[in-house]
């Protein structure tokens, strides 16, 4: 124990020298999922980050990377260690509302930016926003909303709503009738996790529905996809890019294609910025980028536009700084709302295989300059 | 108490107080914030030690007493920081932010499920009993995660940690401090209660029970007292984690955790009074150090916990101990 | 009314997806008395193999076959390496180490396949949907698992209650040391048994994850709701794992299809959404609470 105690102290005094060295420059920490079923999109953003730093050619930045296992409370003891430890200015990486909440308002409490590249739980749109939060994604309830504007436009007048029964769910549903005109045919909150859809496709099948609208991340939206597949039930979808992402779709296959989904990016967006995004992307790492790509390496890009203008010791500075987001952004034009949440289009999206690969190709666009249904509450 | 047996938990004790000492003078917060880490679920497994290691009561569920403490804990800091009362009926009561008021309700709360839970669970012996416990854990886990009013599934901040008077709970060691102080207490207490009267028949009636019913004890309402003390000391644990993290979600009550807690004993050596604490540091330990190793170090962790199991039958303080030294 | 007939059908259909996860366990619990939380691991192995075999090949069958063969020799593997040694030992240590090789199983998935989901579709015969007698529309592969989830439990009575391997293993439960002395290989009959679990779980990993999401971590929703079926039915009882799994498919599925309806009667719309989805997830585990209040021994377990 002794012997244990005096190695963890002799390589916790190492970490500290080397941390000395790199005292100039901005120090940011990125905690994100890198281990477990979750994996996929930390690394995503991880790699989309660490993609613009490296066109940037910039060593300006010093960034380190911990993987907070998509727990919450190893996020917060990570997030202690950056800003204690490490002395980092800027935090950023976290994938999950449930994680943000927990790291969030204590980082900016004590000084530091966040820069979030994909939770925007309500809770920090509204009332609880900070000067110092940046949410370069979306608020959570954006895409849900885009596809409410989306079903109007479609014509459905009568959907069938499916999320998971925790906070991301309701507000899913919450958000798609905020803009949906239409009866509802059902409302259904699932368990969180669950994998076998039949009672719920029993349900859709009953309802009379002319759509259904679901949100359902991760493997539960594969499941549901592949399963409704086989239903025989034939009623449109839609949902958000969620489970529409690059890499999700590569799994659901056949059973996807077609569908419309609501997403603030695509890797067809005729931008240049976005053009060598992609190139770049798939020259890096050998495969498409996905939305939680080109969120990360948004947020990199935002923050290099903050550095080039402002030092990130001036707090005031570096703020405005950032509320100017002068970077050219991959999904075009891109501004931040009097809460620090973006103001940007959200389009519509189609499945469709191209060659041997499942990817999306824009078809139109749901909302334009769409802010967020929290900025009004918002009192910096 | 023996000295031979005494001395070894004594010294992961001190070891650890060590360990979060000179890392804090040589300015390493982190650190001691992983070892209050240890602390906390030493504590944890601490008490589920009670009814695991000297009742033979292999609980799944611990986690439903860890999370409602660590509830209890943020949810009164919530309700202190808004004004607003935590009930209003039979009696009004307020939130508070001060640690020795939560604690006791922590634990009262953790007990009181621990005697519902214990009460209902006890009928069942073995791999039973372990399901079931893991079945009301799982209750309340998806009580949690639905239930809107503290978060649900997003959990509940309350920002800043709660005062303890004559501390500065916001320094590090401060609080490691705090924790350390609870832990050697109940590790006292748990060590005076194992080598009682009572600790002697519970001990006996997970080795023979059918003499201890002939000699006319209950071992029923034994085996209840124990699960109930031991899910008191995982709720006290959970107020203290609470704190630790100023947040609390439904994570805190996931089977994850409680099988966490329980490898944690297991791996520190089952009945032994510093077992769960050691359990917790080589864990913890191993998971601040391989991190950094390759993005797949859990691979390395669960290698390391197989050679562990296989080498060290009798956890790592057997391993220290060898033979000798059985408490 | 359909409707009604749809989900008890869906309810059957759900249980015997459940009694094909946890028939393995169940077969390795009994005979080995051994607790094996790396049973849902096993079940992402077949689901890998499947996948991977699946999509270099273009065959659904071969990949099905890789799934039991790549879980078998992984099962088999472990036993001699790892459990072999743990069978003497405490429960705690098998759980220890079976915790262990959750976690190594995972990364080393993660590591061979990357962290993204895998692409497994069903082959053409079980795809789409059938129209039943009575008119109720369902799909093929729903079907399909009704179908070699009892397939599966037939085969089991009958290598348990018919054979000469069924009866040494129905020995070593009894008396280890007698049937040792009568001759019979134990290590080699346990290593058996336990690999063909692991088969049993790899099936289970094919079949199912054909219609659900292939990834790392697929198996620990898996590994629990399989204890909660065996427990149920009693440990060691495949007829107890087949009933446990029925009540318990029954259970969740009937909770999730009529309780949010049942609240909405005297409670306000979306209130009885939540309240009466929060309550179905929760319905299995009561459900186990009441059995083993009633029966601490489950279902269909031994008397203590």
């Amino acid at each position: 124990m002794t012997l244990k105690g005096k190695l963890i102290a002799g390589l916790a005094t190492l970490a500290l020298t080397a941390g000395m060295a790199h005292a100039e420059g901005v120090k940011v920490g990125m905690i994100t999922t890198l281990s477990g079923g979750g994996a996929g999109l930390g690394i995503d953003v991880r790699d989309g980050f660490q993609l613009a730093l490296k066109m940037a050619g910039t060593s300006d930045v010093e960034l380190i990377v911990e993987d907070d296992q998509q727990k919450p409370d190893i996020a917060v003891q990570i997030a202690d260690k950056m800003i204690q430890s490490d002395q980092v200015d800027v935090l950023t990486g976290i994938i999950w509302s449930n994680l943000a909440m927990a790291v969030v308002p204590a980082a900016v409490a004590q000084g530091k930016f966040y820069l979030s590249p994909n939770a925007g739980p309500s809770a920090l749109a509204g009332a609880g926003c900070d000067k110092n939060y940046f949410n370069v994604a979306w608020q959570n309830d954006n895409l849900h909303e885009a596809a409410g504007a989306y079903a109007n436009s479609a014509g459905y007048a009568n959907s069938f709503m499916l999320a998971p029964n925790y906070p991301a769910g309701t507000d899913a549903i919450a958000g798609y009738k905020r803009f949906y005109e239409g009866a509802a045919a059902g409302e259904v909150y699932t368990q969180l996790g669950q994998t076998d859809y039949a009672a719920e496709i029993a349900q859709i099948r009953n309802s009379g529905a002319d759509s259904v609208f679901f949100f359902l991340p991760g493997g539960m939206g594969i499941a549901f996809m592949k399963q409704y597949a086989e239903s025989g039930v034939d009623i449109p979808l839609v949902g958000p890019a969620f489970s529409f992402d690059q890499n999700i779709l590569q799994a659901v296959g056949d059973a996807a294609l077609g569908v419309k989904n609501t997403s603030q990016w695509n890797k067809d967006i005729d931008n240049p910025a976005n053009a060598a995004f992609v190139e770049a992307y798939q020259a890096e790492y050998g495969r498409l980028p996905s939305l939680y790509s080109s969120q990360g390496y948004d947020t990199a890009n935002l923050l290099l536009s903050a550095i080039a203008k402002a030092d990130v010791k001036d707090a005031d500075a570096f703020r405005a700084a950032l509320e100017a987001a002068d970077f050219a952004s991959v999904r075009g034009d891109f501004a931040f709302g009097p809460n620090h949440h973006p103001i940007q289009d959200i389009y519509v999206r189609e499945v469709v295989k191209e060659g041997e690969v499942y990817t999306n190709k824009i078809i139109g666009t749901a909302l334009e300059d769409r802010g967020d249904a929290y900025a009004a509450d918002c009192k910096m | 108490m023996r000295l031979t047996g005494a001395v070894p938990n004594f010294l992961v004790f001190a070891a650890l107080i060590a360990v979060a000492v000179i890392a804090d003078l040589t300015g390493n917060p982190y650190i001691v914030t992983l070892a209050t880490k240890v602390a906390i679920f030493g504590l944890a497994g601490v008490g589920l030690n009670l009814a695991l290691g000297y009742g033979g009561l292999v609980s799944f569920g611990h986690a439903a007493f860890f999370g409602l403490g660590g509830y209890v804990a943020a949810i009164l800091a919530s309700h202190a920081a808004s004004g607003a009362p935590v009930v209003t009926f039979p009696f009004t009561m307020m939130g508070t932010n001060e640690m020795l008021a939560i604690w006791p309700f922590a634990i009262l709360v953790a007990g009181f499920a621990a005697l519902v839970i214990g009460a209902l669970s006890l009928r069942t012996t073995g791999v039973y009993f372990i399901m079931v416990t893991l079945a009301f854990a799982q209750m309340l886990y998806y009580f949690a995660i639905s239930w809107p009013t503290y978060g649900g599934e997003d959990g509940l901040s309350f920002y800043v940690r709660n005062t303890f008077s004559g501390a500065n709970t916001f320094a590090p060691l401060q609080f490691f401090g705090i924790c350390a102080a609870v832990l050697g207490i109940t590790m006292i207490l748990v060590a005076l209660l194992t080598q009682s009267r009572f600790g002697l028949a519970l001990r006996a009636a997970k080795e023979n029970e059918t003499r201890v019913i002939a000699s006319g004890i209950k071992p029923f309402a034994i085996r209840l007292t124990a699960f109930v003390l031991s899910g008191m000391v995982a709720g006290l644990a959970g107020a203290l984690f609470a704190d630790l993290n100023r947040f609390v979600s439904p994570a805190m009550l996931s089977w994850h955790m409680s099988g966490e807690i329980m490898i944690f004993v297991i791996l520190g050596g089952v009945g032994r009074l510093a077992g769960p604490v050691a359990g917790a540091a080589v864990f913890i330990a191993l998971e601040y150090l391989l991190g950094p190793v390759s993005d797949h170090w859990q691979a390395l962790l669960g290698l390391m916990l197989i050679l562990i199991v296989l080498f060290a039958p009798k956890g790592l303080m057997g391993l220290a101990l060898g033979r000798r030294g059985h408490v | 009314m359909l409707l009604l007939a749809e989900q008890v059908l869906n309810g059957l259909q759900y249980g015997m997806m459940l009694f094909l996860m946890a028939a393995g366990l169940t077969l390795v619990f009994g005979v080995m008395g051994l607790i094996n939380l790396a049973h849902g691991s096993l079940y992402m192995v077949g689901a890998f193999a499947c996948a991977a075999v699946a999509a270099a090949t273009g065959s659904f069958w071969l990949g099905l076959a890789a799934s039991l063969a790549a879980a078998a020799a992984l099962g088999a593997m472990v036993e001699i390496v790892v459990i072999r040694r743990l069978y003497s030992r405490d429960h705690l240590d098998q759980v220890l180490a079976t915790f262990a090789l959750i976690l190594v199983f995972s990364e080393g998935t993660r590591w061979l396949f990357g962290s993204f989901p895998l692409y497994l579709s069903l082959p053409p015969v079980l795809s789409g949907a059938m129209t039943l007698p009575g008119g109720l529309v369902y799909p093929a592969f729903r079907l399909a698992i009704i179908f070699i989830g009892a397939m599966v439990a037939v085969g089991l009575f009958w290598l348990i209650g018919r054979t000469r391997l069924g009866i040494r293993i129905r020995a070593g439960e009894a008396d280890r040391e007698m049937i040792a002395a009568l001759g019979v290989d134990i290590a080699k009959l346990y290593t058996m048994v336990f690999a063909l679990g692991a088969a049993l779980a790899g099936l289970a990993g094919a079949l199912v994850g054909s219609v659900q999401s292939v990834q790392v971590g697929m198996g620990e929703p898996v590994l629990i709701l399989a204890f909660v079926v065996i427990v149920i039915g009693g440990i060691g009882s495949i007829r107890g794992a087949l009933i446990g799994a029925l009540l318990v498919g029954m259970t969740d599925t009937l909770g999730k299809a009529l309780l949010p309806g049942l609240f909405a009667r005297f409670m306000e719309a979306s209130a009885a959404t939540s309240v009466g989805s929060a309550l179905a997830s929760m319905l299995i585990y009561v459900l186990m609470a009441l059995v083993l209040i009633w029966r601490p021994t489950g279902l269909y377990g031994a008397r203590a």
